[in-house]
């Protein structure tokens, strides 16, 4: 057992299925000689060869276009956008093609297929680099899309993504590939090496993509959140003293509805958070189906902290960031009604 | 300081429209025979001049001459011939079974025949063609049934894609035919990625991508010419120009100047033009580039000039803009005529074998009707299940399609 930053889990993931499976090729902007800018793939190329980890060309929808044709084949790539921001050029060929192939083609062609990319704001990154798009591919069936929040999840569920016989969008809060961050960003972030979720396995495990995890068990209120959220979740409930139960997503699509429904049936109250932009977020989807599934049982309206509807501002940021001042205030509204 | 006219934006207009006389004077058509044929491992830049003109094997008199010709048996020829009139009449039968209401919708290959099936014929088994929807021949040439094909244009109860495709966008991994997209150019780029895949794994194999000159202006393709570049991908790249994108003729996409070809010289691609209506030059070329991929010297471009005599689609009215009689006037014939002709130059064909093997076909192609119909057509007969809307998204049905498809009652 080795402590790991989400990154070298990341990093980690991608070795152990390219030692495994000859079959698992890694490519994208950066990634290869110098390992990506943010390191994720270090080391990979000197390992495994510039066949099978390689720099490509600045276009993305080349990036995914060609690891579409390469699943045809039989491979298994796992590319790299360099920031989530920069993943619309590549954007059709994720919704038309690799979502549908399987579908269209009736099994004949399938598409195995990982595309990672750092989300996320929180490192003064403007507007081009700090957004969150992972309502844009909920919404396309066929995808499956999965935000880990710590390293030991990060690595179980990249392996699991690879392994998958679908395709899988990988979104990596970038906030927490040093350490957890509870949103209060004048604290200084505590290293993943101080954290138990930093205690990652060398080898091989996966964690089954379609599974929530409860972070902090309350009776309450229900926190519902993903990503970097999770840990701003978690923050606001210490703060505020409340006994939140605060669940950790991890995958989006497909959704683990019924560890939300079990506890907001329990808790009867339900906040929903997430750094993306409030309207039509991924948190609308969850709101909708709490309204569906546990109606009877609730005390008070859901309610969702998300992003403003702005484009992610530069020198505003904290006050863009959902941080647990907000969360905490709709937890007490919540608490109130 | 200059003194500064006003500015005007200029749009491409075709030479002519509806009403006026077909012009295809500007069309340089090279003598057949008088383009060089280099050596498979040429520099592409040795090369620049085959962007520009068109390589061409079949004489006006029926002759096949110049160093391109001779890649064919006659035996191979007439199988050629064949198939062409296969999928002629195929288009003719399912036109008419769409205009009878048995399905909504169906693209023809008119004047386009040669393209895809010499084409076919210069790959081998397990090679794989990323197509866009005027390419049945590569099915049709490498014998997939063609009830099979008609089963998935009426959308019936054996339709191998379970009613989920438009009609006409077959799917075949076992013929080297990707699943056909209705998003145009995409699957451009994942032939290059296909045949990255081969090299990767020192594989044999080599795929083709394919575009209509319409949809060359799209950036998948411009990205699919820088991967294929930049690795030196086996593939090759192919582009059909039939002069027409619907109502847009070509000079929209390409521009005053230049060829489509040439758009691979700036890539360092080595990019040839062919006759697209003259199927020993297509094999020819394509049998090049296919040697060329094989021994890994990477992509080669081709521009298959032809003209798609037909409508765009059943949708589409062309003789709202073009003048009715611009395909008689198109200057490099009828591929099917032009093999004809060449076979009984050669005593290997004659007129009263073609109409016998014209009758044959069309008796072929009837019972293929009969079979398919009898498993349903889009508004009769047998369907698809409901339950196969549900299933196959994904490998595993997940939690919340399995709610909606009993939702659905199924
Ligand atoms: C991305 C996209 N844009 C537009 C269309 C609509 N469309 C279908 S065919 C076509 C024309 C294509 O022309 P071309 O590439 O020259 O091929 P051709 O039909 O002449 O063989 C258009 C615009 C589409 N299918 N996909």
């Amino acid at each position: 057992m080795a402590r790991m930053t989400m990154i070298e889990a990341v990093r980690s993931a991608m070795d152990v299925s390219m030692a495994r499976d000859h079959n698992v090729v890694v490519f994208g902007e950066d990634v290869g000689y110098f390992g990506g800018v943010f390191r994720s793939t270090q080391g990979l190329q000197a390992k495994y060869g510039r066949t099978r980890c390689f720099d490509t060309p600045i276009s993305e929808s080349g990036i995914v276009g060609t690891a579409i044709g390469m699943a045809a084949y039989g491979l298994k790539p796992c590319v790299e956008i360099q920031f989530a921001d920069y993943m619309y050029p590549a954007y059709d060929q994720l919704t038309q093609e690799a979502a549908r192939i399987r579908y269209r083609s009736n099994g004949d062609f399938t598409c195995p297929i990982v595309v990672r990319m750092p989300t996320g704001g929180g490192i003064f990154g403007g507007q081009t680099h700090s957004q969150s798009p992972e309502a844009l591919f909920t919404h396309v069936c066929g995808l499956k899309v999965i935000v880990p929040s710590n390293p030991y999840d990060a690595k179980g569920l990249l392996i699991a993504a690879i392994e998958d016989p679908d395709p899988v969008m990988f979104l990596e809060p970038k906030r927490l590939y040093n350490g957890p961050f509870d949103g209060h960003h004048e604290r200084p972030v505590t290293p993943w090496s101080k954290h138990d979720l930093g205690e990652v396995p060398d080898g091989h495990y996966t964690i089954p993509i379609g599974k929530a995890e409860v972070r902090r068990a309350g009776s309450a209120v229900t926190v519902v959140a993903y990503g970097t959220m999770v840990h701003v979740a978690l923050a606001a409930a210490e703060d505020a003293g409340i006994d939140a139960e605060v669940i950790d997503l991890r995958s989006l699509l497909p959704l683990d509805l019924d560890t939300i429904v079990k506890s907001v049936s329990k808790t009867g109250r339900c906040v929903v958070v997430h750094e993306a932009t409030l309207t039509s977020g991924f948190g609308a989807e969850v709101v909708a189906l709490v309204q569906e599934h546990c109606f009877y049982h609730l005390e008070a309206p859901v309610v969702r902290v998300a992003g403003w509807d702005t484009p992610y501002p530069h020198a505003q940021e904290w006050d863009y960031f959902p941080g647990p001042g907000r969360v905490g205030r709709a937890l007490a509204e919540v608490m109130e009604a | 300081m200059v003194d500064s006219a006003r500015l005007s934006l200029h749009v491409p207009e075709p030479a002519v429209r509806p009403g006026g006389q077909p012009d295809f004077s500007n069309v340089k058509i090279a003598k057949a025979g008088s383009v060089p044929r280099p050596e498979v491992d040429v520099a592409s830049e040795d090369i620049r001049d085959l962007a520009y003109s068109i390589i061409r094997v079949l004489n006006r008199e029926g002759e096949a001459v110049g160093p391109w010709a001779g890649s064919l048996a006659d035996e191979e020829l007439l199988t050629g011939l064949r198939n062409m009139m296969k999928l002629r009449a195929f288009d003719a039968r399912m036109l008419m079974a769409q205009r009878q209401g048995k399905t909504s919708f169906y693209m023809q290959h008119l004047g386009e025949e040669a393209v895809s099936c010499a084409f076919r014929k210069a790959l081998e088994k397990g090679d794989m063609n990323f197509p866009t929807y005027r390419q049945a021949g590569l099915l049709i040439a490498d014998d997939y049934p063609m009830v099979e094909m008609m089963n998935q244009i009426y959308s019936n109860e054996s339709d191998p894609l379970r009613g989920r495709q438009l009609p006409i966008m077959y799917s075949s991994k076992e013929h080297g035919f990707f699943t056909i997209s209705g998003n145009l150019a995409t699957q451009y780029v994942q032939a290059v990625g296909w045949a990255m895949a081969s090299a990767i794994k020192n594989d044999s194999r080599i795929a083709a991508a394919w575009i209509g000159d319409g949809s060359t202006a799209e950036s998948d393709f411009h990205s699919a010419l820088v991967f294929a570049s930049t690795y030196k991908a086996p593939v090759i790249l192919n582009i059909v120009n039939n002069q027409w994108a619907i109502s847009t003729f070509q000079g929209i996409a390409r521009g005053g100047s230049g060829t489509f070809a040439a758009r691979g010289l700036g890539f360092g691609i080595p990019a040839l033009r062919v006759d697209g209506n003259d199927y020993l030059a297509v094999h020819a070329v394509a049998h090049w580039a296919a040697e060329r991929a094989r021994r890994n010297l990477g992509p080669t471009l081709i521009e298959y000039v032809t003209y798609r005599v037909g409508a765009h689609s059943t949708s589409d009215d062309p003789s709202a803009y073009r003048p009715k009689t611009e395909s008689e006037a198109w200057p490099l014939g009828d591929p099917v005529l032009r093999l004809k002709k060449h076979l009984i130059v050669k005593g290997a064909w004659s007129e009263e074998r073609h109409v016998q093997a014209e009758a044959e076909i069309m008796d072929e192609v009837i019972e293929a009707q009969r079979q398919a119909e009898a498993h349903g057509t889009l508004h009769a007969g047998g369907r698809p299940s409901v339950r196969d809307i549900f299933e196959g998204v994904y490998a595993e049905m997940p939690p919340h399609i399995r709610r909606q498809r009993q939702k659905a009652g199924y």
